[in-house]
């Protein structure tokens, strides 16, 4: 119980907080931009062409079987590699975390709109609408009130795999806390349990608010 | 490319990815018991456990493998749990499964229209026999493509072991591009290593999934 205050010592507090926002800046950055390439990706998903669908499944498939972590690896280390290209630990993983995002948020637009009835297409032609019209009244407010939920929980996904990132040396809330741990090792000897305590649960009061929303949208909108 | 060099750690390969696929095993197992618990916990209203199970669940679902091992292999020890590196890797892979299996299972059962439970009730079933014949099959058919998912998910989880030194694939491909600086072929025969355990299962779960169909009753087919 003692060790605890090596939590409050100097500015240890503070170096984790700002460990936990390079953690979530990383995942925000990925978030954005897994949305905006993942809406073009459902569209592109959702299209007839068999050479479209079969590169998109392709993907997909990869994204799915192919563990981040394996991800970041064959970024970071193969393309410094084989290519020659220095990028740092930031710019590997919003490489690959918007790799695998746009194509699970791919996924789920796909399946948004595939899930709308026929029915609900045809009605509104039989009404008059535009196609535009149709999209914009009709079609797309179904989509999003089964998307938002489900993409709310692909953020915390990522949030919480971001933490693999310290595996390719970023310094970011786990890797500070050891870094803590290292630096108070004769002065707490038993800093290590209280330290990746509170990183368990930084992470989970990032994670747990965002799950909450995501479920109560999806009670409201079922 | 270098085959030579490839076939010369193929073993390694081998061993490791037994190491993945058995400690991914037992995780998976482990997993589905304690989803099934927490979810009875919560279907029968259990006073207490079904409290602690709701904890569990958010507590789980909401943090990273990674730093549940951290805390598991490197703070336990401080205060006097010592466990081995793979009880740790098992312990928190179940810690984990056991919500997503959790949760799985529940929008299984509450997929089953309560007009099931009712008519099988009316036709004399007893509540066992109810959740045996009548529930529990169409609850499964349901959360089979989930639980599929879930495995994979799991097996892919278990790449950060290697954080705790277990000589899974991860470690084996770290530790060759570590000594002999053969960054290529180490990480193609890793995603290769992973491809090879994780597309038979998934490919499994959905020939699986395509066999328990029989739920669609009453509903689309």
């Amino acid at each position: 119980m003692r060790d605890l205050a090596v939590l409050f010592k100097g500015n240890n507090l503070q170096r984790l907080l700002g460990g936990l926002g390079v953690t979530l800046e990383l995942s925000l950055v990925s978030v954005a931009l897994s949305i905006v390439l993942g809406l073009l990706a459902g569209v592109l998903m959702t299209l007839k062409n068999p050479v479209v669908r079969a590169v998109m499944r392709l993907w997909l498939e990869t994204v799915r079987i192919v563990p981040q972590l394996v991800l970041l690896f064959l970024v970071y280390f193969g393309m410094a590699k084989t290519f020659n290209l220095q990028l740092s630990g930031e710019a590997a993983a919003v490489i690959v975390f918007t790799f695998w995002g746009a194509g699970e948020m791919g996924d789920l637009v796909r399946g948004a709109i595939t899930s709308i009835p026929v029915h609900q297409r045809e009605s509104s032609a039989a009404l008059g609408l535009t196609r535009g019209q149709t999209w914009r009244f009709v079609l797309l407010p179904q989509a999003a009130r089964r998307l938002i939920p489900q993409a709310i929980n692909l953020t915390t996904r990522m949030i919480k795999t971001t933490s693999l990132v310290m595996l390719i040396g970023v310094v970011e809330v786990l890797k500070v806390g050891s870094q803590i741990i290292d630096a108070a090792r004769y002065d707490a000897p038993q800093g290590a349990v209280w330290v990746y305590g509170a990183v368990f649960f930084l992470y989970f009061f990032a994670c747990w608010p965002i799950s909450l929303a995501a479920g109560w949208l999806e009670k409201r909108w079922a | 490319m270098d085959i030579e060099f490839m076939r010369r750690f193929l073993p390694m390969y081998v061993k490791a990815a037994g190491l993945t696929l058995r400690l991914g095993a037992t995780g998976i197992a482990l997993s589905l018991v304690v989803g099934a618990l927490c979810c009875l916990a919560r279907q029968f209203r259990v006073p207490v456990l079904r409290r602690v199970a709701g904890v569990y669940i958010e507590l789980a679902r909401n943090t990273p493998l990674l730093v549940q091992l951290f805390f598991l292999y490197f703070g336990l020890p401080k205060i006097g749990v010592k466990l081995s590196a793979e009880t740790c890797a098992i312990v928190g892979l179940t810690f984990l499964g056991g919500a997503y299996m959790a949760e799985s299972l529940r929008s299984g059962l509450e997929a089953v229209d309560a007009i099931q439970h009712e008519s099988g009730l009316s036709l004399g079933l007893t509540p066992m026999q109810n959740m045996r014949y009548v529930i529990l099959p169409q609850a499964l058919a349901t959360a089979i493509p989930s639980i599929g998912a879930n495995a994979v998910f799991l097996i892919k989880e278990t790449s950060v072991f290697s954080a705790v030194a277990l000589a899974d694939l991860m470690y084996v491909a770290k530790d060759l591009i570590g000594m002999y600086y053969r960054t290529d072929e180490a990480l193609l025969m890793l995603t290769l290593a992973y491809l090879a355990l994780l597309l038979p299962l998934s490919i499994a779960f959905s020939l699986l999934e395509r066999r328990l169909r029989h739920a669609g009753f009453g509903g689309a087919v």
